[in-house]
């Protein structure tokens, strides 16, 4: 469904018809199943089952896989769409949303064979199983090129041993993307992606993290003790790990951006709706010009983040570079939400301190977004990067 | 047998919005309000599919009386199954004042003209909480003050949808892609014979008055003498 030529910049504008029945139908979905129960799962730390059933049915869980495949056939636009709208009921369900899609199927699709692609991602689409993505470790998490899992072969097996870190949807998946060294004296190119399902002999889980937000997923360390699976899970060529995880947090990062502009929305709402509704000074104080500058600014924070997420998409779907604006995408839309449910909590007040609201729920949910699938630093890191290229002597 | 099925959906403004009066209480502010498909006609779409998916019917047809927003409304019972779409295109002053008696005569003649089975639509009264077909005729279960009746009627009918008759499903994403491909068929009210003259003419819109607190009694014989001042009892 790529849209081609300047055509598709035209959606920045006004999105596509599919597009805005997309974007309306997870809206309902979200108001309807989500809100109602965002701040029970927060409270319970209870992983959304039924909800992402749901999801699943409705082909919200594989969106890019193509219909022969299970998916929903849809394009990235449609994908950040649907995240952002699922995120502004629940932050943690948009969070299993974009992990499935873009951390765990998304390397499948692009790198897999098709039996692999059968077997790891069809029934990965239903939303009756999820997978997860295993990268970072105790010892490196920005340094991903220093992984030291280990992955030996023993006749027909990979034989892998290593600790992996903060592994989110860990206790609720049926297989997961590992990350391995096979040749450590070639450093990074030296690193290797396996599938490997769970549960399995050899793969243990750490205890739940203890978050601060995104409470209703689960976060974990996954423990490999000569865990062995057969050749054929190798994902990819050997050595190519390290690209590939790159390659898949720069389409990762449109979603986490998604994400983050629902929370920061879902704070706007909140805040928007409180300035209409308090009466302070006798007058509600949304007419107080202290309290309208930090709307205007809120607004302008999440529609920036909000076209800047689109384009990357677009360009992704006209199979154009993208690297630099996924990047740009999810810096400006994580710094947009840590501002907005910052300064949402600030015009509630007191009301924003407890969970009788839910800003605060979105402000504990929004600090994530800073952090994980690149850190606001690496981002700047790979703007850079990508600008010094583009300005090359 | 045709084993097509009308459906009927309207554009409404969403059912979570506060209405608003127009300061000249002619009639309620539409201009930039959030409109979605009525939730009754979400009902009446969703059952329409199902005895599709049961394979009971062969077709569904979505009809909708409007302007050219309506055509999103019928995108939408597009994507939720329905086969291709009919739009009755009324704008303007002559949507303003569409009522009832009008799009009745409308549903009647595009039933007429596409030899349609049944008609739903959503429920404006009570009625029907379960659709079977049994032979060719269609047994109906409605609720009724007293419990529930279940019915056996001849097609064609027309048979309104009440909340209990389903739970409408979401659009699911390969449908609303498909929805792009299915037809909507422009027509006007005109080349179905129907004359738009409405025998009604609005005098005036007002907001219900506001709820006024109550008043708490102590004792049964204090409720029946305030209800006695009241005028009552």
């Amino acid at each position: 469904m790529a849209l081609g030529g300047c055509r598709s910049f035209s959606a920045l504008a006004e999105l596509p018809d599919t597009h805005q029945i997309l974007r309306q139908t997870c809206r309902d979905f979200a108001d309807r199943e989500l809100t109602p129960i965002a701040g029970r799962l927060d409270r319970e730390h209870a992983f959304p089952l039924k909800q992402v059933q749901e999801l699943g049915a409705m082909g919200v869980m594989a969106m890019e896989v193509p219909e022969e495949l299970g998916g929903a056939g849809m394009d990235y636009l449609a994908y950040s769409l649907a995240v952002e709208e699922i995120s502004r009921g629940c932050a943690s369900t948009g969070c299993v949303v974009s992990v499935n899609n873009s951390l765990y199927i998304g390397p499948v699709l692009k790198f897999g064979t098709e039996e692999q692609k059968t077997e790891w991602i069809t029934p990965f689409t239903t939303g009756e199983k999820v997978g997860c993505f295993a990268l970072s470790e105790p010892g490196n998490g920005s340094d991903a090129g220093a992984a030291s899992t280990v992955a030996r072969q023993e006749g027909d097996e990979w034989v892998l041993n290593g600790t992996k870190a903060w592994i989110t949807n860990s206790w609720d998946a049926a297989a997961t993307v590992v990350f391995a060294t096979t040749d450590k004296k070639l450093k990074h190119k030296g690193i290797s992606a396996f599938l490997i399902p769970m549960p399995h002999p050899g793969l243990s889980l750490g205890k739940k993290e203890d978050k601060l937000g995104i409470k209703a997923t689960s976060t974990a360390n996954i423990i490999l003790e000569d865990c062995r699976v057969p050749l054929g899970n190798m994902l990819g060529p050997r050595g190519a790990g390290f690209k590939i995880a790159m390659q898949t947090l720069d389409s990762g990062r449109i979603g986490i951006a998604a994400q983050a502009l629902g929370i920061a929305q879902a704070s706007l709402d909140c805040a928007a709706d409180y300035a209409h509704k308090r009466i302070a000074f006798g007058a509600p104080i949304g007419k107080l010009q202290a309290v309208q500058f930090k709307l205007a600014d809120m607004n302008v924070a999440v529609e920036s983040a909000r076209l800047l997420t689109w384009k990357a998409a677009l360009l992704r779907d006209s199979k154009k570079p993208f690297t630099k604006e996924a990047a740009m995408a999810k810096l400006t839309a994580s710094e947009a939400v840590t501002f907005c449910s910052h300064q949402a909590i600030q015009v509630l007040g007191g009301m924003g301190y407890v969970s009788d609201m839910p800003a605060e729920r979105h402000y504990r949910d929004a600090r994530i977004t800073e952090i994980y699938e690149g850190t606001s630093e690496i981002q700047r890191l790979v703007i850079a990067g990508q600008i010094l290229k583009e300005y090359q002597a | 047998m045709s084993g097509r099925v009308l459906v009927g959906v309207k554009r409404v403004i969403d059912y979570a919005v506060k209405i608003r009066v127009k300061p000249d209480n002619s009639s309620v502010v539409t201009d930039g309000v959030k409109h979605s498909m009525n939730p009754f006609c979400e009902i009446a779409v969703e059952e329409a599919v199902k005895l599709k998916e049961k394979k009971l019917i062969k077709e569904v047809v979505a009809v909708s009386c409007g302007p050219q927003q309506a055509q999103e409304t019928i995108r939408t019972a597009l994507a939720m199954g329905a086969d291709r779409g009919i739009h009755v295109e009324v704008s303007g002053k002559d949507y303003e004042t569409l009522g009832p008696l009008q799009v009745s005569k409308i549903m009647a003649a595009l039933a007429k003209k596409e030899e349609a089975q049944l008609v739903i639509l959503g429920k404006q009264g009570t009625f029907a909480s379960e659709v079977a077909f049994d032979g060719d005729k269609i047994k109906v279960v409605r609720e009724i003050d007293g419990g529930l009746e279940t019915i056996m009627i001849s097609s064609p009918a027309v048979i309104t949808a009440d909340l209990r008759l389903n739970t409408p499903r979401y659009a699911t994403l390969p449908n609303i892609m498909k929805a792009k491909k299915k037809k909507i068929a422009n027509v006007k009210p005109a080349d179905l014979g129907v004359d738009l003259t409405s025998r009604l003419e609005v005098l005036r819109v007002d907001e219900p008055p506001q709820r006024e607190a109550g008043v708490k009694v102590e004792t049964v014989d204090d409720l029946v003498s305030k209800l006695k001042d009241a005028g009552r009892l």
